[in-house]
């Protein structure tokens, strides 16, 4: 019977130290759905935190436990979590418990960012702690096929589906890849860069003609996409099996394949359409929940992470960018240099056409993102007719705009009340 | 012994071709559940690049970059502790509360047996994470959160209907006569459990407390909400594995998978002793 | 009297218990699906799940996926089971063999078959070091549906058949073993001392088997999405769509009550059509 007691010492351990648990941090606990691999985790404790005095605790986490642990220590009323980092798109629906930041210094901080903090309150929500975009990479190997005339740092829509025919012809394989995996986010795409880029909207003209040809534009450049693109979330991967050769996605999911093969890879801005080059910010903020233990020390951890050189250290270890003014030393990672040159190239152009994220939605943002992903896999995947498609979602996307009273924001024109789908 | 039959009977022609079809299977099946393993084991330390080559070796250059990373990763060591006490916890508090309950069912007709038996198993039907917020509201509220005990307690939940059922079914193919026997030679009821019924059923009663070790090691949501401190490695590794670089998806995978077959091997005599009725 | 309240103490705890710990959290997250916000009863978060275009795809994948699995794995667990039963030496080690997917759980699953099917994996690296193809195969992508849903059946197989094993197995151990001996004098063949003692007897654990494996396979969710990626909706997954993408706590309590429905309702009918007899019972 010496396991049994064993197990029982065990056992008694276990309670004890449970009960003993509760009185030792005091370190602020900063609970992030970004930078929650176990590779950035690391950077962010060692290189990014080590120098905040107080002391934090960084906790990366998927944003299912993410929301479920704050909205219960919001419904109990007390809790442990100091400062909340995560998408602007996670804040919306937490608004009601957030503190308010207004009283926080924010000079040199991205003042489009500023207001998208606020959530369409009068409140500072959130703070902007850094930020990304979609652009796109290519393996030099696809050059050599790109079509005549085109240039890669000003691409078309058309030029690109042409560009990826060229590929499929020449290697028998689809070589375009599109993250429309499970956690791809591919919302963002159509909302930010093939709307816009079509009907200079994301909203109000959901259903139009224009719209129309877009979708069908896209379905077109799917027939040259790799159809295991059901399942990427991340092209550093694809990109780096040579799977794909040219791809979309977020800056941060392609720095694996600049950072580990920086020679073979370039990066370059997203395609125009007809009315111009759309393209979106993704913009990661860090906010203070009410039920915050230690108001004060989360304010500290976020001026600490506010500062040029804690943003500069971020970048290296989550491959996000500064929301603040900085001067980037010359020294950073190829990805950094690579995405950088192509955002540059992108937010330059003649024909930029930048669009925001959706505000001002409440707890209806994710139904908002489910129109356009419900719309690319029933026309793209499905197979349904894009008409048909487009006036279903656009009673969803209507009804949703009114339940929320959201007016229209860039590159939609402004609206009294509720944006208008026509 | 049927075993015993079964071989004895070798001499025919029908049967050694038996004998081929039976060696066959057994090494058929050993390979469909260890090839799998044995390719996890390759990408784990193989070198990043090679992780996402192509075509890939069966036999790669040993590369230990990827398992060091998680070796030196701060913080598992003690995720591991934690994981180790809750399971520990959810072992001794799932058999002590579900045995009793699979005695009862498999021995008496009552009312709401069946009842009881429906409400154990909806534990396992309904979705975990959707419980998780509640139960985390209520842990804060009185202390729990964060604590050995408190998600010990909730993977406790997921492996009762184990140890209900598996401990219902072990009595259940205990004859009662052996208990009658018992009783009629001067037990009383819980003489002749401890004495005759309980030496029978312990293997399995060990069996079942394995399945609540491993399912209280692999629970990774509710340990992601309920505990800070006290996570559990699952919860510690996996939160972003999803979005880890592929060669630290697969060593990360590796790292939770080891501790577990090893856990088996140990308690092996354990789980197999249930052998040992058979031979009885 | 006495043995009369026995039975409800020797269930009192783990009673209490479940009441705590299950049953309190269900009925708060399950009143969501029937309440609005004001307090009305209403059907529209049933009737918003019932509509919308993914649920009856869901639906049915998941009935499929468990309809191609269990059965499957309750015979692959008793062809293992008589194995490792007619087994003189090595057993333990087989045994052990067999059972280690026990400690693997399906997000670790999704990965090493992922490794397998994904189209610079293993099994594309192996088919064409044996020249069987030219090029690699992408069995994963979206208009192969039907080769997605057999890699999800064999993960899923690979992954859960060690429970039905062991459940299997240590029935088989209780079998009192005269019931073979007697048989063997009658000159029963082996495949009718299976039929005839073996399967009858072992009833009880039969029913415990699949009654956990069918409830679990209507959960099946880490697996499908490592696999299938989006391709393949399944209830658990909308359950977690609902919940943390769409923020609609009363839709996706809905999704989890139809899956606890349909699992009782297979739990109801396995206990119905395995049921042993009274007084039959050894």
């Amino acid at each position: 019977m010496i396991v049994r007691k064993s197990l029982l010492t065990l056992a008694l351990a276990a309670g004890l130290s449970a009960l003993g648990a509760s009185a030792a941090s005091a370190e602020v606990l900063f609970w992030s759905t970004q930078g929650n691999t176990v590779e950035e985790s690391q950077a962010m404790r060692d290189q990014v935190l080590s120098g905040f005095e107080a002391g934090a605790d960084f906790q990366g986490s998927e944003s299912g436990p993410w929301i479920t642990r704050i909205e219960a220590e919001l419904q109990a009323g007390s809790g442990k979590i100091g400062v909340l980092g995560s998408l602007h798109g996670s804040f919306i629906s937490l608004s009601d418990g957030l503190a308010d930041l207004s009283d926080m210094d924010t000079t040199g901080v991205n003042s489009t960012f500023l207001e998208l903090g606020k959530l369409g309150t009068d409140e500072q929500k959130y703070i902007p702690w850094m930020q990304a975009t979609y652009i796109m990479a290519a393996n030099k190997k696809a050059l050599e096929h790109l079509p005549d005339g085109a240039d890669v740092m000003a691409l078309t829509y058309d030029q690109l589906i042409d560009w990826a025919k060229n590929m499929a012809d020449a290697t028998g394989s689809n070589k375009f890849g599109f993250p429309a995996g499970p956690k791809g986010l591919k919302h963002r795409f159509f909302q930010g860069y093939l709307y816009p880029s079509y009907t200079n909207s994301m909203v109000s003209q959901f259903r139009s003609p224009e719209a129309e040809e877009a979708w069908n534009k896209f379905k077109e450049l799917w027939s040259y996409t790799n159809p295991g693109s059901t399942n990427f979330s991340f092209m550093q991967e694809q990109l780096l099996t040579d799977e794909v050769w040219v791809a979309f996605d977020h800056t941060a999911r392609l720095a694996d394949a600049f950072n580990q093969r920086p020679d073979d890879f370039i990066g370059f801005p997203a395609p125009a359409g007809p009315t111009g080059r759309g393209f979106m910010p993704v913009v990661v903020g860090i906010g203070v929940p009410s039920t915050a233990p230690d108001m004060e020390g989360a304010k500290e951890l976020i001026s600490y992470l506010s500062q040029p050189e804690t943003q500069i250290a971020t970048l290296r270890a989550t491959n996000f960018f500064p929301v603040v003014d900085v001067e980037l030393p010359d020294d950073m990672p190829p990805a950094v240099q690579l995405s950088g040159a192509a955002i540059a190239a992108m937010s330059g152009a003649d024909d930029a056409n930048p669009g925001l994220l959706p505000v001002g939605l409440g707890d209806l943002g994710g139904k908002f993102n489910a129109v356009y992903v419900d719309s690319f896999e029933r026309i793209v995947l499905g197979g349904q007719d894009v008409r048909e498609v487009l006036d279903d979602q656009a009673d969803t996307l209507r009804a949703l705009m009114e339940e929320a009273g959201a007016p229209c924001w860039a590159p939609d024109v402004a609206s009294d009340g509720p944006c208008p789908v026509e | 012994m049927s075993h015993k039959t079964q071989v004895n009977g070798t001499v025919n022609g029908q049967s050694t071709w038996h004998r081929y079809l039976f060696t066959g299977s057994v090494i058929m099946l050993c390979l469909w559940v260890l090839v799998p393993i044995y390719l996890l084991l390759v990408n784990t330390f193989s070198a990043p690049e090679a992780v996402s080559a192509f075509p890939k070796k069966a036999f790669p250059d040993i590369n230990t970059e990827s398992v060091e990373f998680f070796i030196k990763y701060s913080g598992v060591a003690q995720a591991l502790w934690s994981s180790i006490k809750v399971a520990t916890v959810t072992m001794i508090l799932s058999i002590s509360l579900g045995a009793p309950a699979g005695y009862a069912l498999s021995r008496f007709d009552f009312t709401g047996k069946e009842t009881f038996r429906v409400l154990v198993l909806m534990t396992r039907a309904f979705p975990l994470p959707l419980l998780a917020l509640p139960l985390a509201v209520m842990y804060i509220k009185v202390g729990l959160d964060d604590s050995v005990l408190g998600l010990a307690l909730v993977h406790t939940m997921l492996a009762l209907p184990f140890a209900v059922l598996i401990t219902y079914s072990l009595f259940s193919g205990i004859p009662i006569e052996l208990e009658e026997a018992a009783w009629t030679l001067g037990c009383n009821r819980l003489q002749a459990f401890v004495k005759v019924i309980f030496p029978l059923v312990l293997p399995g009663i060990a069996a079942s407390a394995i399945f609540a070790f491993v399912i209280s090691w692999n629970e990774v949501f509710a340990a992601a909400v309920l505990t800070i401190e006290h996570r559990t490695l699952p919860a510690f590794l996996l939160q972003g594995l999803g979005n880890a670089p592929l060669h630290l998806k697969f060593a990360g995978g590796a790292v939770l998978v080891l501790p577990a077959l090893l856990f088996i091997f140990l308690v092996r005599k354990y789980l197999f002793s249930m052998w040992g009725i058979a031979n009885r | 009297m006495y043995s009369r309240k026995l039975p409800y103490l020797l269930l009192l705890p783990s009673a209490l218990f479940l009441c705590v710990f299950f049953l309190y959290p269900f009925v708060l997250v399950a009143w969501q699906a029937f309440v609005t916000d004001t307090g009305e009863l209403t059907s529209e978060y049933f009737m918003e799940m019932a509509t919308h275009w993914k649920f009856n795809t869901a639906l049915i994948n998941t009935l499929l996926l468990a309809l191609a699995v269990v059965p499957f794995q309750i015979v692959l667990a008793l062809y293992m089971a008589t194995l490792v039963n007619g087994m003189k030496r090595g057993r333990d080690l087989i045994l052990y063999i067999w059972t280690i997917p026990l400690g693997i759980s399906d997000l670790a699953a999704g990965i090493i078959w992922l490794a397998i099917f994904e189209q610079t994996g293993f099994l594309n690296s192996f088919m064409q070091s044996l020249g069987f193809i030219e090029e690699p195969i992408g069995f994963l992508g979206y208009q192969n549906k039907g080769t997605i849903f057999v890699a999800i059946m064999l993960a899923e197989i690979w992954r859960a058949t060690a429970i039905v094993l062991v459940i299997l197995v240590a029935g088989m151990g209780l079998i009192p073993k005269e019931y073979y001996e007697a048989a063997e004098v009658f000159g029963a063949s082996r495949w009718k001392q299976f039929t005839r003692i073996t399967l009858p007897m072992l009833k009880p654990s039969l029913q415990t088997a699949m009654i956990l494996r069918v409830i679990l396979a209507f959960e099946v969710f880490a697996v499908v999405v490592a696999l299938g990626g989006t391709n393949l909706p399944v209830l658990m997954g909308e359950i977690y769509t609902w919940q943390y993408d769409l923020r609609d706590s009363s839709v996706a309590a809905a999704y989890a009550l139809v899956v606890l429905a349909i699992s009782i309702g297979f739990t109801l009918l396995i206990m119905w059509g395995l049921r042993t007899p009274k007084g039959a019972r050894v």
